[in-house]
């Protein structure tokens, strides 16, 4: 059954993921990374896509770019199904998406100069014209406030974690693409450095007219940025809504456990202890009924006989619980 | 009043690299009691794990250290390797952001904690195994038990560095020093070893310094904080009065960069622009200057010192400080 994820407010969304399944085998093992997963994201807004280490966000990211096929489910960008696309088909619609990853100073080719780096996706999707790749590199650059002459001939480790990041960024703009997926882009970044990226990814958005999903595991930073957020738990989605509305009346024990959890720089604010308990179960066996049952201080009988499904909580805000919180 | 259990005056670290001397920690001047906490908040490349591998005299080789480390009455700077060693996995034990720094992969957990304990401790095996068992229930360990017999690798981060804080632990030190321990873990996981780490505390009546980069990981759990900026403590206070009413501009903007969870989405955040200056070549005024929006006159030209605010315990270094109340404000 297709699960009704996220409607957005108004016309078809440019990405539609309808009941995504993504399995990865671990010898003679199945490790269930994403589970029926459906939502949407409308045109220029961002998905904010949260949850703890290992839930599958990096997989589901992956699979919506076809850099990991799902066992089943669909991918629909702009009407058009990915994981039906083969060959040119997929290579033409790649231009369109391009993703952000959590290691900015990794994911650089250590032995090639910046603007090489950031010319690389030009060149592979066939831009001949020299003086024309130079001008797009000048541009997106500059764009995420780096001197285009200054750093152009200059190799990765030159750079500090921040400008690395920036790097990333300005290669992921060079085909004016319409969607980025970012992983994580500031989980590995200080503070500061980590306010300076994400004012950057908002600037962007506006500047080149983009869509995101923003995946992170701290949900103040995703606030920053979402107009909406999924919330996500050992492969499935546990509740999705307005930014707002979601943290100001989470419906779905997990959420709350997330929002407790955020260290909140005020000495009179001190932590209720113990909040979250125990980590997530392995996903080669996951719980049966709901997945979190065995960390949520609400789990019944029935949360171990019967998979909650998404359903509307608020308007616009889904959960999949049993017993959602009022 | 008793002597504070760990002084640090006028320490320096300077490493000598390529590119010239680089001052990773400037003369800095800190004091801890038993069983209290001391939350080292900056930036990375500020100097907050020189400065605890300073105290815990695990510097670089080559690094060049000066002043003094008192701790339970002794200089530790000038103490020789063998009485360090013993006070190392005894007295003053230590955490890392990365457990397995402290975790011997080809080992079980196991018979790295019996050594340990045995070592320091004069325990026969049984009790030694018995003392495990117990740590590692009381970090958290579900099914303690089977976990001796296994490896790091079958554990996930967050179970490593429970039980990086067991071994830590193990030998009721007197001192921890935590250094980003939860920095790269989730933040529920973070939450849980946070909370670990202060009932150990409690319970055992230990001190401790916890070393982050974000405000909000020491904001409820340090009795007083210092920040630290290019290699210098810039300001100290006892925590309350820090937040009640910070003097650094750094500070403030340390906190304004941490995004809020009463702020609405698409808020632009109050970034700190650019990055800490190069440590290998020092400027002539304030460190923060290039970055700060008060910057004025004397600050481009002379080095603020650490002076008190009105607040008992309560430092900082700059020349134009914010929120200070009329009296004082020069
Ligand atoms: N290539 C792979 N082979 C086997 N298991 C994998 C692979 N990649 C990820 N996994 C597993 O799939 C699950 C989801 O991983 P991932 O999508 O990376 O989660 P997240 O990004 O939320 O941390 C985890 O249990 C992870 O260990
Ligand atoms: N082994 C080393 N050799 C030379 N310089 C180092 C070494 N380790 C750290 N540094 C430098 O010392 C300064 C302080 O670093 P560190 O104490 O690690 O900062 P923090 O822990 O606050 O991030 C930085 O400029 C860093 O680059
Ligand atoms: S369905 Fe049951 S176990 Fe799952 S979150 Fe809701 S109450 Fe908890
Ligand atoms: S001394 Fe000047 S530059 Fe330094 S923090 Fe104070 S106001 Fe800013
Ligand atoms: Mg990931
Ligand atoms: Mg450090």
């Amino acid at each position: 059954m297709m699960q009704i994820a996220a409607r957005t407010a108004s016309g078809t969304p440019l990405l539609n993921v309808d009941n995504l399944v993504v399995e990865y085998g671990l010898g003679n093992k199945t490790v269930h990374a994403v589970s029926g997963v459906s939502l949407e994201v409308a045109r220029g807004e961002t998905l904010g896509l949260v949850g703890e280490s290992g839930c599958g966000k990096s997989t589901l990211g992956r699979a919506v770019l076809q850099l990991r096929r799902a066992k089943s489910g669909r991918v629909l960008f702009d009407g058009e199904d990915l994981t039906a696309m083969e060959g040119e088909a997929l290579r033409k619609m790649r231009r369109r998406v391009q993703l952000i990853f959590q290691d900015p100073i990794a994911s650089l080719n250590p032995r090639r100069r910046i603007g090489d780096i950031v010319a690389e996706p030009l060149i592979i999707a066939g831009v001949k014209d020299a003086a024309e790749r130079k001008r797009r590199v000048h541009e997106v650059l500059g764009a995420v406030g780096l001197d285009p002459e200054l750093v152009s001939g200059r190799l990765p480790h030159e750079f500090s974690g921040g400008q690395c990041q920036r790097i990333c960024i300005a290669r992921s703009l060079v085909l004016n693409p319409e969607f980025i997926v970012c992983d994580e882009p500031v989980s590995a970044l200080d503070v500061s450095i980590r306010a300076q990226i994400l004012n950057l990814l908002e600037e962007m958005k506006a500047r080149f007219g983009l869509t995101l999903l923003f995946i992170a595991h701290d949900l103040a930073v995703v606030k920053a940025v979402s107009d909406r957020v999924a919330v996500m738990y050992l492969g499935r989605l546990c509740e999705v809504g307005p930014s707002e509305q979601l943290f100001a009346k989470p419906a779905h024990p997990y959420t709350a456990l997330l929002l407790q959890a955020i260290p909140v720089p005020d000495p009179d604010m001190r932590p209720a202890e113990s909040v979250a308990t125990g980590e997530p179960p392995s996903p080669i066996a996951p719980p049966s009924g709901c997945r979190f049952r065995t960390r949520c201080p609400r789990a019944d009988q029935r949360c171990s006989a019967e998979i909650p499904e998404l359903r509307e909580v608020a308007p616009g805000q889904f959960a999949a619980c049993h017993h959602p919180l009022a | 009043m008793s002597a504070p259990l760990l002084t640090i005056e006028d320490v320096a670290v300077e490493l000598p690299t390529p590119r010239g001397n680089l001052r990773a920690v400037d003369h800095v001047d800190l004091s801890l009691d038993a069983g209290r906490t001391l939350g080292i908040v900056g930036e990375s490349g500020c100097g907050k794990t020189m400065l605890s591998r300073a105290v815990l005299q695990l510097l670089p080789k080559k690094a060049k250290l000066t002043g003094r480390v008192m701790f339970d009455g002794q200089d530790l700077v000038r103490l020789d390797a063998e009485r360090l060693r013993r006070l190392r996995g005894r007295d003053l034990a230590v955490v890392f952001q990365d457990p397995m720094t402290s975790l011997n992969p080809v080992l079980t957990i196991g018979t790295q904690l019996m050594e340990t304990i045995q070592e320091h401790l004069e325990l026969d095996a049984s009790a030694a195994k018995a003392r495990s068992i117990e740590l590692l229930a009381a970090v958290g360990i579900p099914a303690p038990e089977q976990r001796l017999a296994q490896y790091p690798h079958q554990c996930s981060g967050g179970m490593r560095q429970r039980i990086a804080i067991a071994i830590a632990l193990s030998c009721e030190p007197k001192l921890l020093i935590a250094d980003e321990p939860t920095t790269a873990l989730d933040v529920t996981i973070q939450a849980q070893i946070l909370d670990l780490l202060a009932r150990e505390q409690r319970r055992r009546h230990m001190a401790m310094i916890i070393i982050t980069h974000d405000l909000g990981v020491v904001a409820g759990r340090a009795d007083e904080l210092a920040v630290m900026y290019a290699g210098r403590v810039v300001e100290r206070a006892p925590t309350p009065a820090l937040f009640k009413r910070m003097h650094m501009p750094y500070t403030e903007a340390l906190l304004a960069a941490i995004p809020k969870l009463e702020t609405a989405p698409h808020t632009p955040l109050p970034a700190i622009s650019g990055r800490p200056p190069d440590p290998t070549r020092p400027l002539k005024g304030c460190s923060f200057a290039p970055r700060c929006r008060y910057a004025a006159g004397r600050c481009h030209e002379a080095k603020p010192e650490l002076k008190s605010a009105e607040m008992p315990g309560h430092l900082y270094a700059c020349f134009h400080p914010i929120q200070m109340s009329e009296r004082t404000d020069a």
